[in-house]
């Protein structure tokens, strides 16, 4: 049985170094890849060629039996992005912010309030967003994805600019989306305590 | 067929190709340039009009044929390594823009040498051609420049492949627009190189002139993209046991 | 959880979210639209304080005086097109949110161009009148300036996404764009400088037209194709 997201052979060059070769692994709904190793290894790369930011050398990624890299816009319809740029502007207000987003998609603005509780952010709507603090503004992404509601999300260094208590936030939310059916890919260098089933890719 | 093409594309391959076609070309181009300057400034008869003055088109005419051709040549292989991701293309690419614009500057000097005793002037803005060659110029730096800026070999080959394509496009539009301009421009001489009938005698040196031309061009091209092949595949194997000989023993 | 296959998103409402944010962040910043008007207005300034204040001069060279006026400061406001969202990551979002980069592409250049251009446009007239110029011109003059500042901020655009993050990006952006600007600019400022002398218009009018919609067509494209190279 082929799983939703199915990778084959990744091959990555930046300049003249070699990142990975014959990169392979398969995940499917409920699960989590943890894109492990240490910094300057190439996760972010790998992320960003899944994404399809940067082109692979070589390679086919499948999402639910079509190739991603050719059919672009459908894959990214399914797919929400969180990186260690916050990819918001800070001279707009978080509303602003999230209404830009969900120009772009076809979101359900109507969870947006049930959202912004759960992140504890509806009292900072009106500020302009580089008023807020960094751990607030990783939040605000954070709210991003849940009104994206895509199926994959790909998360890089997600713990970055978090207390303990926003790294638990984090992985319970990462942890109900895997459970209702998500599915995530996560690059950390740290280690990740989570209560879902988990694959593995070491990079060097 | 295919296989063949793919087997041109290799950098070795093209490498090793490239060493036996270059002596052949420059040794036409020699003697066809040696006979096109000899015929052109002993044998021709002075232009009825403008006495030996006209001389000039014999480096003139091939000078901006040949800017032209290599901006095309550029475009269409920076196309071809930007579609079909082919890294020999984009090394023929970076080879060809400093040879075009080494001509463009040619035609541009000559053009103004000949302009001197037709217009009394060492610029004539009135003449579409040589407004036409200077904007190109500043295509062929613009090219340039973008690729000096870019530290990343890959970025900088695919950024100047699309400057290259969108100008492609452009180039076009540019003389047919400075062509309009200068007809509007009062009281300028347009000095045209391929006015009334030219008599044999001026042709045949100006042929040979421009094939000549062309074929230094094509060895002095192949000899860079020599030059870009051998820096880009630097760490590769075949590179190596070529520089190293004493390094290849197992 | 809606599923795997999520629908497409509408790209009207996705062209509209774009040029409603860029114009909101011109609006917490007003000196992106009034540099390029007061540059417009300087430049256009320098010319009659050096070259003398007689009118059959200021006649002569108004229309080329304004015209590259007009380019120069458009390319002003050409280099931080994308350069924000390069830096803060909104351009990686940008390029994964399912909707075509093109569209996007031309989304921001349409800002750009409601934003640093058409205010050039409308300032037009003030300025024709310190090179007292006679009145038929100025339809002439905005006509052509309009279609030219178009076809500016989609070229613009191209080479700004060409040079997005790199050292001297305004200078290498003005080398790049301003070769391919120059027909645009020669028939723009011919045109009206025909129409300040009563003569047919409508072939340079043309030319600009179609050139604009030349690049309407082509340059989005260009422009993704750009960014995409760009931001790996």
């Amino acid at each position: 049985m082929t799983a939703l997201l199915q990778a084959d052979d990744l091959t990555l060059f930046r300049g003249d170094r070699c990142l990975f070769q014959g990169l392979r692994f398969a995940l499917d709904a409920g699960e989590l890849l943890w894109i492990e190793g240490p910094n300057g290894s190439g996760k972010t790369s790998l992320l960003r060629a899944m994404a399809g930011l940067i082109e692979l050398e070589t390679g086919n990624i499948m999402w639910n039996g079509t190739n991603a890299i050719r059919h672009r816009q459908r894959f990214h319809g399914n797919l929400a992005w969180m990186a260690h740029k916050i990819g918001l502007k800070g001279d707009l207000t978080l509303l602003d912010n999230l209404r830009f987003e969900s120009g772009l998609r076809a979101t359900d603005w109507s969870r947006l309030d049930a959202i912004l509780k759960r992140l504890s952010l509806s009292k900072l709507t009106a500020l302009p967003l580089r008023s807020l603090s960094a751990g607030q503004q990783r939040r605000v992404t954070l709210a991003r994805m849940l009104l994206a509601d895509a199926s994959l999300w790909l998360m890089d260094e997600p713990f970055t600019n978090l207390d303990t208590a926003g790294r638990d936030l984090v992985t319970k939310i990462v942890v109900e989306h895997l459970a209702a059916g998500g599915m995530a890919v996560v690059a950390s260098h740290q280690a990740m305590q989570i209560d879902a089933p988990v694959r593995r890719v070491l990079l060097t | 067929m295919w296989t063949y093409f793919h087997k041109l594309a290799s950098p070795p391959h093209f490498y090793a190709l490239s060493a036996k076609l270059i002596p052949w070309l420059a040794a036409l181009g020699v003697i066809l340039v040696a006979y096109g300057t000899f015929a052109g400034l002993f044998l021709a008869p002075p232009d009825y009009q403008q006495g030996d003055a006209f001389r000039i088109i014999y480096v003139h005419v091939p000078a901006a044929y040949l800017s032209m051709m290599a901006y095309m040549i550029m475009a269409v292989s920076a196309g071809i390594g930007l579609i079909w991701r082919m890294k020999l293309a984009h090394a023929v690419a970076a080879g060809a823009a400093p040879l075009g614009a080494w001509f463009t500057f040619l035609a541009l000097i000559t053009g103004s040498i000949w302009g001197r005793p037709m217009w009394g002037t060492w610029w004539e803005w009135g003449d579409p051609r040589l407004t036409s060659e200077l904007i190109m110029l500043f295509l062929y730096f613009g090219y340039m420049a973008l690729r000096s800026a870019i530290d990343d070999t890959a970025r900088a080959d695919r950024a100047s492949a699309v400057l290259a394509l969108v100008g492609a496009v452009n180039v076009p539009i540019i003389h047919f627009s400075v062509e309009w301009w200068s007809s509007l421009h009062q009281g300028a001489t347009l000095v045209r190189a391929d006015g009334p009938a030219i008599q044999s005698a001026m042709l045949y040196p100006l042929l040979a002139m421009i094939f000549g031309f062309t074929f230094l061009f094509g060895a002095l091209l192949l000899q860079r993209v020599r030059t870009e092949v051998l820096y880009r595949e630097r760490r590769a194997r075949w590179v190596r046991s070529l520089l190293l000989p004493a390094e290849g023993s197992a | 959880m809606s599923g795997q296959q999520a629908e497409l998103p509408d790209l009207w409402q996705g062209l509209a979210a774009i040029v409603r944010r860029d114009l909101l962040l011109a609006w917490r910043r007003p000196g992106d639209v009034l540099n390029p008007l007061f540059f417009f207005a300087m430049v256009s300034t320098l010319f009659p304080l050096a070259t003398g204040p007689s009118q059959e001069q200021l006649q002569l060279n108004g229309p080329g005086v304004l015209w590259v006026a007009a380019l120069l400061a458009a390319l002003l406001s050409l280099n931080s097109l994308f350069l924000s969202d390069y830096e803060d990551g909104s351009l990686d979002q940008l390029m994964l949110s399912a909707q075509p980069l093109p569209l996007l592409a031309f989304g921001k250049s349409f800002s750009h161009w409601l934003v640093g251009g058409l205010p050039l446009v409308l300032v037009s007239p003030l300025l024709a009148l310190t090179f007292q110029l006679p009145a038929r011109t100025v339809g002439v003059m905005m006509l052509t300036l309009t279609f030219g500042t178009i076809s500016l901020s989609l070229l613009g655009s191209i080479g700004a996404a060409l040079t997005v993050g790199l050292n001297r990006g305004t200078a290498l952006l003005s080398l790049l764009i301003l070769p391919l600007a120059m027909p645009v600019l020669i028939f723009g400022a011919r045109t009206v400088a025909l129409a300040a002398t009563d003569d047919a218009v409508a072939a340079g009018v043309y030319f600009l037209a179609a050139y604009c919609m030349l690049a309407l067509a082509l340059a989005p494209f260009a422009t993704a194709a750009a960014l995409k190279i760009s931001n790996e």
